[in-house]
């Protein structure tokens, strides 16, 4: 499973996110590749899962990939619920 | 490397809208010889292009740009706002600290970040940051934790 973490520019919002989702991933079992990206480069990528803020979200537009949103990025509760609904355990 | 050193925090800034706010913790990156003014330029530039989306947390914004943008050394400031400032984000408005990135790509980078989350990750740390009084008292809530 291949996990894409978004920002505007993937230097520093990404990847505080990623490290994030990488800890709630560990703490739930959940095995997968998570990388940090910024929004231009994610159109062109085709992972499984995107992780992102609303606002990015809806730049991404019609994307293949399934969209996570997540609106506190230090919030470890709130992705980890975010990662519950998705379904990303099954 | 340099996270909120004495001279990289300022408390109780008035700023009245987002660029101001970025601009006040971008300036501190620039007097302490750690980032060029083109950097800040380029913060505000990102926030025009990409939207309030560095609004991280409920009162957290972190502001910052690309390393080629005029970064010389991995570094963090922090400005506490005076009064509230919205920057656009629909859930975590409005924005009272704004920590000001010098992103770098060295590994220094993500030790700052990791530091970043250290601080701001608990939501304890937040509460204090918004009352400290002095800098001694800010660094207490991130230098109690150091090894």
């Amino acid at each position: 499973m291949k996990i894409l973490c978004v920002c505007g520019l993937g230097q520093g919002t990404s990847l505080i996110l990623r490290m994030n989702v990488e800890n709630v991933l560990k703490e739930m079992g959940i095995e997968a590749e998570v990388e940090n990206t910024d929004v231009s480069s994610a159109s062109a990528e085709r992972p499984d899962y995107i992780i992102t803020s609303n606002e990015l979200a809806q730049s991404l537009g019609d994307h293949s990939s399934k969209i996570i949103i997540v609106n506190n990025f230090f919030d470890t509760d709130e992705i980890k619920t975010a990662l519950e609904e998705a379904n990303i355990n099954q | 490397m340099k996270f909120l050193d004495e001279s990289l925090v300022a408390l109780d800034v008035d700023a009245n809208t987002p660029e101001e706010a970025i601009k006040a913790a971008g300036k501190l990156l620039v007097d302490a010889n750690l980032a060029e003014d083109r950097y800040v330029e380029a913060m505000i530039h990102s926030y025009h292009e990409n939207g309030p989306y560095f609004v991280l947390a409920p009162h957290i914004a972190l502001p910052h740009s690309r390393p080629e943008d005029g970064v010389k050394e991995a570094c963090v400031s922090l400005v506490r706002l005076k009064s509230d400032v919205k920057f656009g984000h629909k859930t975590n408005d409005p924005v009272r600290l704004v920590f000001g990135l010098g992103a770098s790509s060295s590994d220094e980078h993500l030790i700052v970040l990791q530091k970043l989350m250290d601080l701001i990750g608990n939501s304890h740390n937040v509460e204090k940051l918004l009352q400290v009084e002095s800098y001694e008292e800010l660094k207490k809530i991130f230098g109690g934790k150091e090894k």
